[in-house]
């Protein structure tokens, strides 16, 4: 089972295995014909490759071990010159093309030979996170950090406040994807360290844009309303709200904030109480004496002289005070200091008055209506019907996530997965005495009045090297019919595809990790997102470049199953606004049902070899007549745990009859 | 402020970018490719402020000090949630320790080490590994006495342990043992006596102090980090950004978990 190859650098081409599924040469002895190669074995005892080939990797940057399951490697592109050294981040996908963000810009890839991606665009436009979506001909692009600049420059900004600053979404045309356009920019006030977008189903002629971003408030004098008060001392705070942007599709330039969301509201607040007497003495004692102390949650706090001189300077340029402030000047700000102290305390601790006060990363899925936040200590569920609007329905916190940062719902809405992103992914917390339940996934179902029910955890299962910044990350959901299977990073933990049908008893699949990038410090990376798009696996890995797996049949994931899954195609993709998977109805989807139906010995080995034998000699000769048989037959056996299963077997037998 | 010695890397690194591109990576060699990355790493170091160099200094001390008051749960009888927390405190503030440290080496600047004996705390200074040492660690256009020059305004001496571990209490007689904003501008540190008092302190009681103590000191991290960003050209390297932003966020969302398991101590007490 255990595959562990070396592959060169540049697009190592592994020998691309077509899929041999075709069944057009079937005789009469179709009962044997049909017998497939790969038994489905269930996955109550899947055997992993022992020992896990994951441990031990030699370390490398371009040139480091590696191991896989169940996957097969067929590329990896390294970034394009001026992105070599650069993070690579998240990615969105159009038509045949990849594009993947950069903390220096933006990178297209046409991905029609997957075994070797072209370029087809570089572009250069610094800021990180540079999270991606695509609709329509707009391509948008996130900006958080401080060194993100409106004309894409590449020489920073020097300056606390700058009015080159871009801290927001940029927005492209990329109607000739070879030349992208910019074509407008939305600042925020806290920028936009991730977004997503959502299409809302009942309305063609704007798509919404829900930002996240948790990093600190820019002063007023950068963008002017941005306040990083206390929501009782001012409403219109940037703090404890999502930021949700309406780009209209005919005048993209138009595009603005057109609501901020409290979706927070009335979580956790703890009560407070004020000074008492004997504080307040105190307090005047203090500032007799000349010194520089105040009130704060109950206790007296003092400000240092060093401190104090540094504040000095920031109430100058308030106030436009030249040289040195006269004794009036000094004495008015003395009495301003604590509140500017406060203010910084305030801003710092305002998550212990009223709970999350930011989502790190919301997945909106217009097709069921909901959306999963995954927002500072809390995993929240929130009603977007009203695309403007939302509306928090549960929200769940739990002793062992330390930092909920993204959410993934099952193609039926029926589960959602969140991840815990520990560390903030800079930190090796997949060592062998980090605990499972830290820095891992956590899977909750959906109650029927739209509650989250927590099942179990889900957490890569090789013990990665402290040299591996490694914890829980971004994956999405392949489209298997009938079942749950996702494909996610783990930095440099590599990638794990597991199945979490059962949310009691996840469990791998398949995999790829290679060896620490170093192992004396410097660089770091692994992947970052790792998604399915039209049949293959696309990694973004943060230093080495692009992959793209296919995947390989096994007894946990069949021939069948893999061909049924790239039977659907997207003509986009934004992984963080969910698409629903639609299947047509298919020789592979059928005989797919049927390997799961064999899967499970609930269905006699009578009844699956009849389907087996009976499907594969429709194929072959195009009789119309056995499917209508079996489809009867599969119907009224349809009955206890496989009735959904049994029904959409027949369903599709039926489909494919007609 | 240090702008123009910020202007001078940028434009250096500028120069840097404009050598070093190629028409396309797939027709460089492993070895040039692992070059140009490398290069491209180090060319990144040279992108920091004496505010990011002292906010890495204070954020280690800061940081040692959560271990230590950590390290007391298990034997003063912490309640299993606080156990919890506590492990994973330890966990991850040595992980950031860590990379700290490592920020400070990787740029040929003495890294502060802290250790702890009991509850009395040493600092020791890491020296940066020389050029030859490590093919990746050290920044090419500066050696320590360079470094040493540039921050010269960075005195190395202020960060004795008395400074940093509170021990200025006589001073501030007749406050309440409270976040001090101590000489070293290093809010939220426990004092000395803050600290053996936790120390000392046993079952549900520890459990409430050790609450309240490490909520005072996440929330200097979280205020120290405030003060980085206000500084021009502060935190504009992406590792130092992400750092920080990480710090900001991480330790404000477990301020709120800590807050609301004291809440909710507060509330049972009351029904009791």
């Amino acid at each position: 089972m255990k595959s562990s190859h070396f592959f060169g650098l540049f697009g190592a081409m592994v020998l691309f295995l077509a899929s041999c599924s075709t069944q057009s040469n079937m005789t009469s002895s179709d009962m044997t014909a049909a017998t497939p190669a790969l038994t489905p074995l269930s996955l109550a005892a899947v055997e992993a490759p022992t020992p896990d080939p994951r441990v031990g990797l030699s370390p490398g940057l371009f040139d480091a071990g590696d191991a896989i399951w169940n996957m097969e490697l067929l590329s990896t592109t390294p970034p394009p010159p001026d992105f070599v050294g650069s993070t690579n981040s998240d990615l969105a996908f159009k038509d045949n093309y990849i594009i993947q963000g950069n903390y220096n810009g933006v990178i297209i890839w046409d991905m029609t030979d997957p075994t070797s991606p072209r370029l087809v665009n570089d572009y250069v436009c610094p800021a990180s996170q540079s999270d991606v979506s695509v609709y329509g001909d707009l391509l948008f692009i996130s900006g958080e950090g401080l060194g993100g600049r409106i004309d894409c420059g590449t020489q920073g900004n020097d300056t606390r406040v700058s009015k080159d600053r871009l801290r927001g979404i940029r927005i492209f045309d990329i109607s000739d994807i070879e030349n992208p356009e910019y074509v407008a920019n939305v600042q925020t006030c806290r920028g936009s360290h991730t977004h997503s977008v959502l299409k809302d189903p009942d309305d063609n002629e704007n798509v919404y844009i829900y930002v996240s971003g948790s990093a600190g408030v820019r002063p007023e004098e950068e963008l002017p309303g941005c306040s990083s008060a206390n929501p009782d001392e001012d409403p219109n705070t940037a703090l404890f709200r999502i930021e949700i942007i309406q780009v209209p599709l005919d005048s993209p330039e138009d595009a603005a904030i057109v609501s901020s969301p409290r979706i927070f509201n009335d979580l956790a607040a703890p009560p407070t109480h004020g000074p008492s007497p004997a504080d307040i003495d105190k307090l005047e004692e203090l500032k007799a004496e000349g010194r520089n102390v105040f009130m704060f949650r109950g206790r007296v706090r003092e400000v240092s002289d060093d401190f104090a001189a540094r504040l000095l300077e920031t109430y100058k340029e308030e106030q436009e005070i030249v040289g040195e402030p006269t004794e009036e000047q000094m004495a008015a700000f003395k009495e301003a200091l604590p509140d500017m102290v406060i203010s910084m305390y305030a801003r710092a601790d305002y998550g212990a008055e009223t709970g999350p006060d930011q989502c790190h990363d919301i997945t909106l899925y217009p097709e069921i209506g909901l959306a999963g936040g995954a927002c500072e200590g809390y995993g929240l569920l929130l009603d977007i019907t009203d695309p403007v609007n939302p509306v928090r329905l549960d929200a769940v916190a739990d002793q062992n996530f330390s930092y909920w940062h993204s959410a993934t719902f099952t193609n039926d809405g029926s589960k959602v997965l969140f991840t815990d992103e520990w560390g903030g992914g800079g930190a090796p917390k997949c060592r062998e005495k980090d605990p499972y339940e830290w820095g891992a996934n956590a899977i909750f179902s959906i109650t029927e009045d739209k509650k989250l029910d927590f099942h179990s955890y889900y957490k890569l299962p090789a013990p990665q090297t402290e040299f591996e910044n490694c914890v829980a990350h971004n994956g999405s959901i392949l489209p298997v019919p009938g079942r749950d299977i996702m494909i996610q990073s783990w930095y440099e933990g590599g990638v794990s595809l597991f199945d979490w049908t059962d949310p009691d008893n996840p469990v791998e699949i398949g995999f790829h990790d290679r060896g620490p990038i170093s192992v004396d410090g410097g660089g770091g990376g692994g992947s970052w997102s790792i998604y399915w798009y039209n049949g293959y696996l696309v990694n973004s890995e943060i230093s080495r470049g692009l992959d793209i797996f296919d995947l390989k049949a096994n007894p946990y994931l069949t021939q069948n199953e893999i061909d049924a899954a790239k039977s659907v195609e997207l003509d986009y993709l934004n992984v963080q606004g969910q698409p629903k998977y639609h299947w047509p109805a298919t020789y592979a989807l059928a005989k797919a049902f049927v390997d799961q139906l064999d899967r499970d010995p609930a269905v006699s080995e009578e009844m699956i070899q009849e389907l087996r034998a009976g499907i594969a000699r429709a194929e072959a000769r195009g009789d119309k007549k056995v499917l209508k048989d079996l489809a009867g037959k599969v119907s009224s056996n349809a009955s206890g745990a496989h009735a959904d299963k049994m029904n959409q077997l027949a369903e599709t037998l039926q489909a494919l009859a007609s | 402020m240090k702008n123009s010695f910020f202007i001078t890397l940028l434009a250096f690194t500028f120069l840097f970018t404009l050598q070093s591109i190629a028409q396309d990576t797939r027709d460089l060699s492993p070895a040039e490719l692992e070059k140009l990355y490398w290069d491209r790493i180090e060319e990144k170091l040279s992108i920091y402020t004496d505010a990011d160099v002292k906010f890495m200094e204070d954020m280690i001390v800061h940081h040692s000090q959560a271990l230590v008051m950590s390290q007391f749960a298990p034997t003063n009888g912490a309640s299993e949630e606080v156990q919890v927390l506590a492990a994973r405190i330890i966990n991850a503030q040595l992980d950031e320790i860590n990379i700290m440290q490592r920020w400070l080496l990787d740029r040929g600047l003495d890294a502060p080490n802290v250790e702890y004996n009991g509850i009395e705390s040493t600092i020791t200074m890491l020296q940066p590994a020389k050029k030859d040492d490590g093919a990746h660690m050290s920044d090419p256009m500066m050696d320590k006495d360079d470094a040493m020059m540039m921050h010269g305004d960075m005195d190395h001496d202020d960060m004795d342990h008395s400074e940093h571990d509170g021990m200025d209490h006589d001073e501030h007689d007749g406050m309440d043992h409270s976040m001090h904003m101590d000489h070293s501008d290093m809010v939220g540190m426990l004092s000395l006596e803050q600290l053996a008092e936790l120390r000392d302190a046993q079952g549900p009681l520890f459990d409430e102090l050790f609450l309240e103590y490490m909520i005072q000191h996440h929330t200097g991290a979280v205020v120290m980090v405030e003060e980085l960003f206000s500084y021009d050209g502060a935190a504009q390297g992406v590792s130092t950004y992400k750092l920080a932003s990480d710090i900001q966020v991480d330790q404000r969302t477990e301020i709120a978990r800590m807050q609301q398991m004291l809440n909710e101590r507060v509330v049972s007490s009351v029904d009791e």
